[in-house]
């Protein structure tokens, strides 16, 4: 290699710059989980020791938790002492070396995808050369964030350069005790974003920007907490619409989200990890905790995901609306092909008054897919005047595919006002013909007709990736209509 | 230009015999059509005319057992639905389908450039494209709104019957079978529809109407007239023959009421 390799350091895994100087290799632990790997973690990562006492809580509760088995999917029992819980980041040694080495599917679909040349290297796993163009442009979008006064950086690094905001706001949504994946996550969490923006600033610009550049292998218990201070306001962006090389099966993050008064977070998903093949062989399982807690007045937070990926999705992500005329939202296509498996949704728990939320729901279930939408709308009786809006749509191509809706609603406030609506289509032989008689191929058909579907979802979306989205859900479907 | 003259033949059907679900729908039929000419192919309720229409663009899920379809000289049952659009057969549909959230404007364009590609010609460019659509608007009566509006979603049964015959004004087929395109019609979108029709009627173009009443052809002037009944065509004539058919009913045609 002959780039300077502190720069790549720097980049792609900083935990090398703070601490992580020696052993590279031999910081892999062996499969297991108990207290003294816990320990272990939290001090290959030198943290303060409210972290340990916080890390150690949660296990000490998962042990006591039972893994959940209401969602809508099936799977083989997960072992979770088979698990290695910490893993310094993969070297280039095990990937492959350039190129020319990866599968030329793959590199067909980022072909497809319009995926930016410099930036396919680093998805496929390459971890040389290509990833290098970017480490300039890097440094000028960290430039210009810390400029804006905003913090976005590693988790770990929060650790140590932010303990202070990290103790005040880390657990403060998705308490340790929340649910058996999110106390597994609190106890062995490894790495993952963190997000400061200051009183009144907006940030300068959508930060998946940076991301796209700088995340890479964030590993398999990913932790984000993301603050925005009163009046601010920041968009940001997770994933990549492009198939992420990744060996790990089980994911299992947390995503905590903070709005104080007047703030607004705007958190938009595409997710594309591998879905195993058409058998349903491999694949990853994508069990994550997302919540937004809207703690001031006036306050926004909005979700939008484009799930198209991972053989088993199990992810709610939700708004908390504590202050009033507080807003939640979420906006969903999810996209089941072959043997995948999604069961998401979202939770809309109203608390502070005049609360609002909307919740739009696009599942399209292909081949012998499952997807399934769960929802719970609940408003408290302290939520005078609250209001929700739910739609949920569902579109099935093919006889062997299913779709569920499951909508919860619970109301204990005689003033709230509760909207549902929710239809089944089915890719219609009739609209499919339409088309065709139009001289449209049948792939531009499904295509048109997805994206109809999905509209109202992808205007959501930054602008630049609602392209990139509608591009993914092409692919997704490829060969879901004969 | 489409090197079309009045009289060659546009679509040459012979013996066409289909199932669906296992049952007999067309049973040896026969239909000669020409350039410049309009067809009119009348029957009752359940004769197959459908069938037909959907058989001769490329329906799946209908199976030819006999016969034989030219299209312009083309074995037309080898090609798939959107080869036979794209070579100017088009279909105007008696249920025109919605589709939500696609825009009407989005379709036609993807159509049109199908259709030009297929000719070797280049694709239009938005601004060219929104000229040309504005301008057959104008003759199918349709305002402005229908452009930024979803393919059919929350039309009006006449509507959808405008925008099928707007669609083939800017395709400009080679042969158009309108598919009962006066079904639920009222008498005031009925006359725009076949006004519609009529300015597409040409030396290089064959229409075939399929319908049921004679009504549409007091509007669209038939060259010539088809009773399809029993799966094949029982008797053609001229324009008198619809009329008569009205008078007397299609019993009079139908060979002891045999087909069901």
């Amino acid at each position: 290699m002959a780039t300077p390799p502190n720069q790549l350091d720097d980049l792609v895994s900083q935990q090398y710059r703070h601490g992580f100087v020696t052993d590279i290799d031999a910081d892999t632990l062996p499969p297991g989980l108990d207290e003294d790997v816990i320990r272990l973690i939290s001090r290959k990562k030198q943290e303060p020791s409210f972290l340990l006492e916080w890390r150690l809580k949660a296990f000490r509760h998962w042990l006591t938790m039972r893994e959940p088995h209401w969602a809508h999917v099936r799977y083989a029992p997960i072992d979770y002492q088979a698990i290695s819980y910490f893993s310094a980041p993969k070297t280039n040694k095990d990937g492959p070396k350039s190129l020319d080495e990866v599968d030329p599917k793959l590199l067909a679909t980022y072909d497809k995808l319009g995926v930016p040349l410099h930036e396919r290297a680093r998805l496929a796993g390459v971890a040389v050369d290509a990833v290098f163009d970017s480490v300039s442009v890097a440094t000028t979008f960290k430039a210009r964030l810390a400029e804006a006064g905003v913090i976005f950086c590693p988790f770990s690094d929060a650790v140590r350069e932010h303990p202070e905001l990290v103790e005040r706001y880390l657990g403060s949504v998705v308490p340790t005790t929340d649910n058996f994946y999110a106390a597994l996550n609190s106890a062995v969490f490894s790495d993952g974003s963190f997000v400061y923006v200051p009183k009144g600033v907006r940030s300068p610009m959508e930060l998946s920007t940076y991301f796209r550049i700088n995340e890479a292998k964030t590993g398999q218990f990913e932790r984000t907490l993301i603050v925005a201070d009163e009046g601010s306001y920041v968009s940001y962006l997770e994933g990549c619409s492009a198939p992420q090389r990744d060996e790990n099966q089980l994911h299992a993050a947390v995503v905590e989200l903070v709005a104080l008064d007047d703030a607004q977070i705007k958190y938009s998903t595409v997710q594309n990890w591998y879905p195993g093949d058409e058998n349903g062989v491999g694949g990853i399982y994508n069990f994550v905790t997302k919540r937004g807690e809207c703690r001031g007045r006036n306050s926004r937070i909005s979700w939008t995901q484009v799930e198209t990926g991972s053989a088993i999705t199990w992810k709610y992500p939700s708004c908390v609306l504590l202050g009033d005329h507080s807003v939640g939202e979420f906006y969903s296509v999810a996209v089941a092909n072959h043997r995948q498996q999604a069961d998401t949704g979202t939770k809309m728990i109203h608390v502070g008054r005049n609360t609002r939320s909307t919740i739009v729901s696009k599942g399209i279930s292909a081949g012998r897919a499952q997807n399934t939408y769960r929802g719970l709308v609940k408003v408290l009786p302290s939520a005078d005047g609250a209001r929700n809006y739910t739609q949920c749509d569902s579109l099935l191509m093919g006889s062997e595919c299913g779709a569920h809706t499951y909508p919860y609603v619970e109301v204990k406030n005689p003033t709230a006002t509760l909207e549902h609506e929710a239809t089944t289509s089915k890719i219609g032989e009739d609209q499919l013909f339409y088309c065709l008689q139009r001289g449209l191929s049948a792939e531009d058909a499904i295509n048109m007709i997805v994206g109809g579907f999905c509209k109202s979802v992808f205007k959501e979306l930054p602008m630049e990736f609602a392209v990139e989205a509608q591009n993914l859900l092409a692919v997704s479907l490829e060969g879901a209509v004969g | 230009m489409s090197g079309i003259h009045k009289g060659d033949p546009i679509l040459e059907v012979r013996g066409l015999t289909v199932d669906v679900q296992g049952r007999r729908i067309l049973d040896g039929l026969d239909l000669t059509v020409r350039a410049g000419e309009v067809h009119a192919i009348m029957g009752p309720n359940g004769a197959g005319k459908s069938t037909l229409s959907q058989v001769l663009a490329g329906r799946p899920d209908y199976e030819v057992k006999a016969g034989s379809v030219r299209y312009r000289g083309e074995d037309l049952l080898a090609l798939p639905a959107e080869e036979r659009a794209r070579r100017g057969l088009f279909l105007g549909f008696q249920y025109p389908v919605e589709i939500p959230g696609v825009n009407n404007v989005y379709l036609l364009k993807a159509a049109l450039n199908a259709r030009r590609r297929q000719r070797g010609e280049s694709e239009v460019d938005a601004f060219e494209f929104l000229a040309l659509v504005r301008d057959k608007m104008k003759l199918m009566q349709m305002d402005e709104s229908f452009l930024s509006r979803g393919v059919n979603e929350g039309f009006s049964g006449g509507e959808k019957k405008r925008n099928e015959i707007l669609q083939m004004s800017v395709l400009e087929p080679t042969l158009a079978i309108l598919d009962e395109t006066d079904s639920g019609l009222d008498i005031d979108a009925l006359k725009v529809v076949a006004q519609g029709v009529n300015s597409l009627r040409r030396d290089d173009r064959a229409i075939v109407l399929v319908t049921h009443y004679q009504r549409l052809l007091d509007y669209i002037v038939p060259d010539q007239v088809h009773v399809l009944a029993g799966g094949r065509i029982l008797k053609s004539g001229d324009r008198s023959l619809a009329l008569e058919l009205e008078r007397r009913g299609y019993d009079w045609v139908r060979e002891g009421g045999a087909a069901a």
